[in-house]
C-alpha cells in the first residue's frame, strides 16, 4: 500500500486507516442483513408459543393439539393414574431422566413430569400431564389409554409408556419429551 | 457539457404536467409520519384501529395484517393482553380442528385479520400504497414527489369527499357522489358536448361510511368526519407499511454512514492524487521497470 | 493482458512462486488491479464500477429474497408481503432490490451516453461496445422478468403487453408468444419460468461483465481526449497513465459512496416513488388498470414502440410494399428493437476521424439534442397515446434514428474538428500545471 512510503507520516496514515476502518464497518453492516434474514421470521416466531384452552378437558380425557408441526398430548389424569405413576421406583426405569424442558436434568419422578396446576385449582396436584405425542423410537404417534402400563402404546414397534409418559418396555430409548408449558390462567395452558 | 445536460434533464422532468383532469381536489393533510424524520403517532393509530373496527371492518378486510403486529414497536403498540383480547373477538377457520375436518375457533395473535366480507369491497391492507398515485393514467409513484402527498391524503379526502350530487344527475343514478373519487360511474347528463366532466369526482359504490360523532374516542379526540377519516388513513398507512419507522431509521443510518465514508474517501483520494496533480511521478508501484 | 506497456508481476516469495506455477491467479489479479489507466479520466468514468457493485448487490439481495419468495400465482403476492412484514429486515432487502434496478439503469444510461460522447465505441473498442449493448439488452430482460414476480396488477398486465409484442411478428408470432408464456395467456407457467430465468440470467450478466472488462483491458481505456496512450516507450506510457490501484480504485470508491448515499436516501425515505402504486393490488386478469405504464427505464423505448402508428406515411408505405406483412404493430416492434440495433452499429456509422466529442464543435450540439431527445421520449412514454403526445413521440423517434443513421455518417465528412492535444500527459498537465492556474479551476476533479 502506498501509505508505507508516505513522507509526512502520521496524519496521512490516520486518514488511510480511518478510511479502511469505515469501509470495513460499512461492508459489515451491508452483510449482516443478508445473514439475519435466515433467522426465523416474525410469523414463525409467533407460532413458537401457542395458548390452549383446556377448560373442556375433564379428568380421564386427553386433548391433542398441533404445535410447531407436532402433536402435543394434554391429559388430565384420574387419581388412579396419578397413583399408578407415583408408585414406580425411578431407579428401575429404562430412562431415569424426566426429559422435561421446563426443568433441565432431573430424575424421572411423576412430580417432575407433570405440570403444576393453576393456583387455586380444585384438581389434585399432578393432574396435568403435557408431553409431545411423538414416540422417541422412530417418531410414530402413540395411542392413549393402552398398553400394559395403562399409558401410551406405540403401534409401530410396540413401545409401552406408563401413565406419566415414561418408557417402560420396547425399543424406544427415552421418556416422551415434556415441552415448555405453563398455566396462564385457570383454563389456559401456554406451550412454548 | 454534462452539467448543462443534467440541468436540462431536471427541467424536462419538472415540466411534467400536473395531474389528471377529472381528478378531484385532494387536500394535503399533515401526517406525523411525513418527511425523513416523521414517524407514526401510536395514539392516532389506535384511534384509526377503532374506526376501522367499528366502521370499515363490516365490509373491508385487512387480510395481510397479523393481530400480533398491533403490539409490535412502531405500530399502534397495544398492550399484549389487549391485543390478545382483540384477536379473540374474531373467529378463524382452522383446518386442523375436528380431526382434519376443520372448524371455527377464536383468532390468536398469530392469525391475521379476516378477508373482506363483501366481494366488491377491496382489502384495505395495502390501500394506502396502492392509491399513492391517486387514480387514473398519471397515477405513477412519482405523483407523490410532484404533489408532495400520497395515499393517506387521498384516503382522508375520499372519506371526507361525499357531497350532494349536482342537479344534472338523475335521481336514481347508481352510487354516491364523491368529489375526490375519479374512477367511478358518471352520468351522461353531467358531461358537456365534448364529453368533459362538468363536476369533479364521480359516483362511488361505497355509501358514505362516516358521520359526525359516529365513533367515541376514549381520549376525546376530534370525531367529526374529517378527524375520523384522518385517523383511519394514518392507520391504513401503518397496515400498508408497518415497518415505516424502522425503514426511515435504517435509511438515515445508511446515509450518515455513507456520508462519513465518502468524506474519508474524498480526503484519501485527494491525498493520493496530490503528487500526480503536482506534476510529480505517481507514488508507489513505479519503482521497477517493465 | 493490457496492450499498454506495463509492469509485469514477478513472484517474490516461495509461496507466491508455488501458486504461480500451478495457477497464475496472482499475476491475473495484479495485472487487473495494477493496469495502467489514462490519468485524465473524468467523473463520467465511474459508472462501470457503480454498475458492477449494483449487479453484485442485486444478486446478493436477490438470492436471499428467493429464499422467501413463492413463484405461484396464488402465493406470489402474499409471499412478497411476507417478506415486507415478517422476514427479518425483509422490507429493506426488497426495497433495495426493487430500487437497485433503477440504480442500475441510471448508471447504465450514464455509461452509454458517456461512450457516445467520447467516442469510446470507435476502433479498436467495438467488441467492448457490442458486448456492452448485449449486456444492456440482457439487463432489460432481467428487469422485466423481475417486475413480473410480485404478481401485482402492473406485473400481470405489463407482462401481457410485453409478450404481446412478440405476437406481432408475422406468421410465427403467436406460436412464439405461446411458447414464451407456456399458455395462451399469462399465468402460472409464465410466472414460474420468469422466476427461474430471473434467477439465472444475472449470473450470465456477471460472466459478460468479465468479458467486457477483459476486452477493454486489452485495448486500454479510452479517455476524455480520445487520444491513445503512447506506446513507443515505457516512459511515455507512464507519463500518460497511472496504475488503477490506488488512484482509480479510490476515486471510484469515493464516487460509489456518494451514489450509494443518494440511493440509500431513496430506499429509506421514498422507496415507492419509482414504482407503480397499482402493483400493490394483487393481479386480477379480469380488471385492467386504466393505463399500463412500464417502469421509467423502459419508457424511451416504449415511446418509440408507440410512435409508429398506422397513419404515419412510412408505416403505410412499408405496409403496402410488404403486402401487409409488416403492419403498424410489427413496425412498432421493429422500431423498438431497431432503436437499440442502430445504437449498436455506431462504431461503423460514425465516420469522424476524431474520437472524442470534446474536439467536435458540431457534434457536441447534435449529441446534446440526442440526450434531450432521450429524456423527451422517456417523458412522452408515460403520457397517454392521445392529443399531441404521439406527434412528440414520432419526432423523438425520428431524431433517434436520424442521429445514428444520418447525422453520425454525415458529420464526419462535413465537420472540421479541433486539434486534440498531442498526448494525455499534455492534456493532464494543461489542467493541473500550477502556472496556468488550471489547478484552481479544476480543483478536485481530473481533467474535464
Amino acid at each position: 500500500m502506498s501509505h508505507t512510503e508516505a513522507p509526512q507520516g502520521t496524519r496521512r496514515d490516520f486518514i488511510y486507516y480511518a478510511t479502511a476502518g469505515a469501509g470495513a464497518v460499512v461492508t459489515g453492516a451491508a452483510v449482516w442483513p443478508l445473514v439475519n434474514q435466515m433467522n426465523p421470521t416474525a410469523d414463525v416466531q409467533a407460532l413458537a408459543s401457542i395458548r390452549v384452552d383446556v377448560s373442556g378437558v375433564a379428568p380421564g380425557t386427553q386433548l391433542t393439539v398441533l404445535w410447531q408441526g407436532k402433536p402435543v398430548f394434554i391429559r388430565a389424569r384420574t387419581e388412579d393414574e396419578i397413583a399408578a405413576a407415583r408408585d414406580v421406583d425411578v431407579s428401575t426405569l429404562p430412562d431415569p431422566d424426566a426429559n422435561n424442558a421446563n426443568l433441565g436434568e432431573a430424575p424421572a419422578t411423576d412430580e417432575n413430569r407433570s405440570l403444576a396446576p393453576f393456583e387455586g385449582s380444585e384438581l389434585p396436584a399432578g393432574t396435568w400431564l403435557v408431553q409431545m405425542g411423538v414416540c422417541t423410537h422412530l417418531g410414530c404417534v402413540p395411542l392413549g389409554e393402552s398398553g400394559d402400563f395403562g399409558g401410551w402404546f406405540c403401534p409401530c414397534h410396540g413401545s409401552q409408556y406408563d401413565t406419566a409418559g415414561r418408557i417402560r418396555r420396547g425399543p424406544a430409548p427415552r421418556n416422551l419429551p415434556v415441552p415448555v408449558a405453563a398455566f396462564v390462567d385457570a383454563a389456559t395452558i401456554q406451550l412454548g | 457539457m454534462f452539467k448543462t445536460l443534467a440541468l436540462g434533464a431536471a427541467l424536462a422532468i419538472s415540466a411534467l404536467p400536473a395531474f389528471a383532469e377529472g381528478e378531484g381536489h385532494i387536500t394535503d393533510y399533515a401526517f406525523s409520519f411525513e418527511g425523513p424524520f416523521g414517524s407514526f403517532d401510536k395514539l392516532q393509530l389506535q384511534r384509526g384501529l377503532q374506526v376501522y373496527t367499528e366502521v370499515c371492518s363490516s365490509c373491508h378486510g385487512l387480510s395481510f395484517v397479523a393481530f400480533r403486529t398491533l403490539s409490535q414497536p412502531g405500530g399502534p403498540e397495544l398492550p399484549e393482553d389487549q391485543m390478545r383480547a382483540y384477536a379473540e373477538q374474531h373467529s378463524v377457520f382452522d383446518e386442523t380442528l375436528n380431526d382434519g375436518e376443520g372448524g371455527e375457533r377464536p383468532a390468536t395473535p398469530a392469525d391475521r385479520f379476516p378477508h373482506s366480507s363483501l366481494s366488491n369491497a377491496p382489502d384495505l391492507s395495502l390501500m394506502a400504497k396502492a392509491r399513492a398515485g391517486f387514480h387514473g393514467p398519471y397515477g405513477t409513484g412519482l405523483s407523490q414527489l410532484f404533489n408532495g402527498m400520497g395515499g393517506p391524503e387521498y384516503i382522508t379526502s375520499l372519506l371526507h369527499g361525499y357531497e350532494e350530487p349536482p342537479a344534472c344527475a338523475p335521481e336514481d343514478f347508481e352510487g354516491y357522489y364523491n368529489v375526490v373519487f375519479a374512477a367511478g360511474g358518471y352520468p351522461e347528463e353531467c358531461k358537456d358536448e365534448e364529453g368533459h366532466h362538468l363536476f369533479p369526482g364521480s359516483w362511488i359504490a361505497m355509501p358514505p361510511p362516516l358521520s359526525d360523532g359516529q365513533v367515541e374516542f376514549a381520549d376525546g379526540s376530534r370525531n367529526d368526519v374529517e378527524g375520523m377519516a384522518h385517523d383511519a388513513a394514518a392507520f391504513l398507512m401503518w397496515t400498508a407499511e408497518p415497518h415505516l419507522n424502522s425503514r426511515k431509521q435504517a435509511g438515515l443510518t445508511g446515509v450518515i454512514f455513507l456520508a462519513v465514508l465518502a468524506t474519508l474517501l474524498y480526503l484519501t483520494n485527494k491525498r493520493v492524487w496530490a503528487p500526480v496533480k503536482a506534476g510529480g511521478r505517481p507514488i508507489g508501484h513505479d519503482q521497477h521497470g517493465v | 493482458m493490457s496492450g499498454v506497456l506495463h509492469d509485469d508481476y514477478v513472484p517474490k516469495t516461495r509461496g507466491e512462486k508455488w501458486v504461480e506455477r500451478r495457477l497464475p491467479i496472482i499475476s491475473l489479479l495484479y495485472g487487473t488491479l495494477m493496469i495502467r489507466t489514462p490519468r485524465n479520466l473524468n467523473w463520467m468514468w465511474i459508472w462501470g464500477i457503480v454498475l458492477m457493485f449494483a449487479l453484485v448487490g442485486q444478486i446478493a439481495t436477490g438470492v436471499v429474497l428467493a429464499m422467501h419468495y413463492t413463484p405461484h400465482v396464488d402465493m406470489a403476492f402474499a409471499s412478497v408481503e411476507h417478506i415486507m412484514r415478517d422476514v427479518n429486515g425483509g422490507y429493506m432487502l426488497r426495497y433495495f432490490h426493487a430500487n437497485g434496478a433503477s440504480l442500475m439503469f441510471v448508471a447504465v444510461y450514464a455509461h452509454i451516453f458517456r461512450n457516445l460522447y467520447y467516442g469510446n465505441y470507435k476502433t479498436p473498442r467495438e467488441i467492448t461496445y457490442i458486448i456492452g449493448i448485449l449486456m444492456f439488452v440482457l439487463m432489460m430482460g432481467i428487469a422485466f422478468m423481475g417486475y413480473v414476480l410480485p404478481w401485482g396488477q402492473m406485473s400481470f398486465h405489463g407482462t401481457s403487453v410485453i409478450t404481446g409484442l412478440f405476437g406481432a411478428i408475422p406468421f410465427i408470432g403467436e406460436s412464439i408468444q405461446t411458447w414464451l408464456l407456456g399458455a395462451s395467456a399469462v399465468g402460472q407457467p409464465a410466472l414460474n419460468r420468469f422466476f427461474s430465468l430471473h434467477f439465472l440470467l444475472p449470473f450470465v450478466l456477471l460472466g459478460l461483465t468479465i468479458v467486457h472488462v477483459w476486452a477493454f483491458h486489452t485495448t486500454g481505456n479510452n479517455n476524455p481526449t480520445g487520444v491513445e496512450v503512447r506506446r513507443s516507450s515505457v516512459e511515455e506510457a507512464k507519463a500518460d497513465t497511472v496504475p488503477f490501484w490506488p488512484y482509480f480504485i479510490l476515486k471510484d470508491f469515493y464516487a460509489l459512496a456518494v451514489v450509494l448515499a443518494v440511493f440509500f436516501a431513496i430506499v429509506g425515505f421514498m422507496p415507492n416513488y419509482l414504482g407503480h402504486p397499482d402493483n400493490y393490488i394483487p393481479a386480477n386478469p379480469l380488471a385492467t388498470p386504466s393505463h399500463i405504464v412500464p417502469e421509467w427505464y423502459f419508457l424511451p423505448f416504449y415511446a418509440i414502440l408507440r410512435a409508429f402508428t398506422g397513419d404515419v406515411w412510412v408505416v403505410m408505405f412499408v405496409d403496402w410494399i410488404t403486402f401487409g406483412i409488416v403492419d403498424a404493430k410489427f413496425f412498432g416492434v421493429l422500431a423498438m428493437f431497431g432503436a437499440i440495433v442502430v445504437m449498436a452499429l455506431a462504431p461503423w456509422l460514425d465516420t469522424s476521424m476524431v474520437r472524442s466529442g470534446r474536439y467536435r464543435p458540431m457534434f457536441k450540439w447534435w449529441f446534446a439534442l440526442l440526450v434531450v431527445d432521450f429524456i423527451t421520449l422517456m417523458w412522452v412514454g408515460a403520457q397517454p397515446a392521445e392529443g399531441i403526445y404521439p406527434y412528440i413521440a414520432l419526432i423523438g423517434a425520428t431524431y433517434w434514428f436520424g442521429y445514428f443513421l444520418v447525422i453520425l455518417p454525415v458529420l464526419g465528412v462535413i465537420e472540421k474538428p479541433l486539434t486534440p492535444p498531442p498526448s494525455i500527459a499534455a492534456d493532464f498537465a494543461a489542467h493541473y500545471d500550477p502556472q496556468t492556474g488550471g489547478t484552481k479551476q479544476f480543483a478536485g476533479s481530473p481533467a474535464e
